[in-house]
């Protein structure tokens, strides 16, 4: 307490200085001129479309205040995090720090958004400050819903990890694969549509086929799943009879696949049509847009935000805009590459808005690579403009790998995808 | 007085600065590139950097991929989300970048 009254002759003449510009500022020039140059832009999610938006606002218009709101000092990227699950890679080379952000002029505050005033115009932090902005960003990517499964609540996944946010969750999966017996089960349960990533469960059979194959051969892999379809379907069903044959089953939802139910005690997954007990459960449950999207009143009953697919703005909340996993992007998937494409779509929508001009509609791609095993790559891509209000596939353009390619086509796609991410993860982090 | 009439011309200068146009918007589909083909020039990667790039050499490929003489993993896919215009306008904003 009697530090904070003792004020040294430094802090004492640094705090006279800041008085005299307070006062000297204002009554020499008009605000106005001040407040139109410095429009500010909050932006809520340090993640692939938060930090994204962040950085091309301020490469866009560096007189822009940009600031990105984001509690953990470390991002943990999910894409590429199977091979950490597979014992392929460290979870360390899955991490970003936020240093190069801040150099490029962004202010971090790493703080939980908890409140939005969508009249005012402000932020809530978790510690009582508040931010004002002009216009916000919200890139929150997903919540997992604990109310979805019976069962199936946070205690749970710390038993029947989910491991669809990357950290703690991965190294305990890859931990509960190393500490199986071989010939043990490994089921994952996968969500109906939409979830974040697409084809990320069938992604992470194959790894984690990869290592059983590896090391415990005599074991099996069930998917559980509450689809009859899902993404780069035939490549990835010819992957596991090429690469892993007899290990992997998928269980359709019309053959049974939906979990509805789960049992943490004994490890067992409920579906209508029996009991599955696993040695290891993956329980990968239904999401939905982060909190702080409903918190601003931008989702709508599905639990996803609603968006303009020119700039990305709220259908229900004026001045915010929803980019990443958390918006109804039409026919883009929820993956990384979208998040970071609409990103630098909305950031320069933004610029267009606050300088007072129109934005023009945007053309968009998204390119998914996944690894049916570390040489093995295959990949889905599309392009996308507005189109009666949405976000709508090009035609012609986008789909799947040949299914019939030689192997030297996998391997090459195989090295695109570590290539992709050792460049996005540049562009957003480096 | 000396240092208030600088503070005061440099804010001068500031307020009455024409605006600066942004270093020329990407066109449509232009700013999606850079997921994939590096912007900087650090990253380590089998993907063609393509900021900087003859944008006649981008055309001819945009072409190529598109009508399938030029073999492509995945760009001859992404190649047919474009037109000719399209792929022009992008090919002299990426050469146009540092």
């Amino acid at each position: 307490m009697g530090i904070s009254h003792r004020m040294s002759r430094r802090e004492f003449c640094g705090a006279g200085a800041a008085t005299a510009t307070a006062l000297t500022f204002p009554l020499a020039f008009p605000l106005p001129a001040f407040a139109q140059s410095a429009a500010r832009v909050v932006v809520i999610g340090g993640g692939f479309g938060g930090a994204s938006c962040a950085r091309a606002l301020r490469q866009i218009d560096p007189k822009l205040q940009v600031t990105l709101v984001e509690p953990n000092r470390t991002f943990t990227s999910c894409p590429f995090s199977n091979n950490v699950i597979a014992g392929l890679r460290s979870i360390e080379k899955q991490q970003f720090g936020y240093d190069k952000i801040a150099a490029s002029g962004v202010t971090l505050v790493p703080q939980a958004a908890t409140a939005i005033n969508v009249t005012a115009r402000t932020v809530g932090l978790a510690d009582g400050a508040s931010l004002s902005y002009d216009r916000l960003v919200l890139s929150p990517g997903v919540d997992l819903r604990f109310d979805a499964l019976q069962g199936y609540d946070e205690a749970a996944a710390a038993k029947m990890p989910h491991a669809w946010k990357a950290g703690e969750q991965t190294l305990l999966l890859r931990k509960q694969l190393e500490a199986m017996d071989d010939g043990g089960l490994v089921v994952i349960a996968a969500p109906a549509n939409p979830f974040r990533c697409p084809p990320g469960p069938y992604e992470r059979a194959c790894l984690i086929a990869h290592y059983l194959k590896t090391k415990k051969p005599r074991s099996k892999l069930l998917i559980l799943d509450a689809k009859d379809t899902f993404s780069k379907q035939r490549l990835f069903q010819n992957a596991w009879k090429e690469l892993y044959p007899g290990m992997i089953e998928w269980i359709s939802l019309s053959q049974g696949g939906k979990v509805n139910a789960v049992d943490p005690a004994t490890n067992t997954l409920i579906t209508d049509f029996g009991n599955h007990t696993a040695q290891v459960a993956n329980v990968i449950p239904p999401q939905r847009a982060g909190r702080i999207a409903e918190i601003a009143g931008a989702t709508d009953k599905t639990g996803w935000c609603a968006i303009d697919p020119v700039t990305f703005e709220s259908r229900s909340a004026a001045n915010i805009h929803v980019i990443g996993d958390a918006c109804l992007a039409g026919a883009m998937p929820k993956s990384a590459f979208s998040a970071n494409a609409q990103a630098k779509a909305c950031a320069s929508a933004i610029a267009t808005l606050i300088s007072g001009g129109s934005p023009a509609a945007p053309k968009l791609i998204n390119t998914c690579y996944s690894l049916a095993a570390p040489d093995y790559g295959i990949s889905v891509a599309g392009v996308y403009q507005p189109k009666n209000g949405l976000l709508a596939d090009v035609e012609g353009a986008g789909g799947v790998s040949p299914a019939d390619a030689p192997r030297d086509f996998r391997v090459r796609e195989a090295d695109y995808a570590q290539s992709w991410f050792a460049t996005i993860t540049a562009e957003v982090f480096g | 007085m000396r240092a208030l009439r600088v503070a005061v011309g440099i804010a001068a200068a500031m307020v009455w600065s024409p605006p600066v146009l942004a270093a020329s918007d990407p066109p449509p589909g232009a700013a999606s590139c850079s997921g994939c083909h590096s912007a900087g020039a650090t990253a380590a990667s089998s993907i063609p950097r393509l900021n900087g790039r003859d944008a006649g050499d981008i055309v001819t490929a945009m072409a190529g991929f598109r009508d399938g003489s030029l073999p492509a993993t995945v760009m001859n896919r992404i190649a047919k989300g474009f037109s000719d215009d399209e792929s022009r306008a992008i090919a002299a904003w990426l050469a146009a970048q540092k």
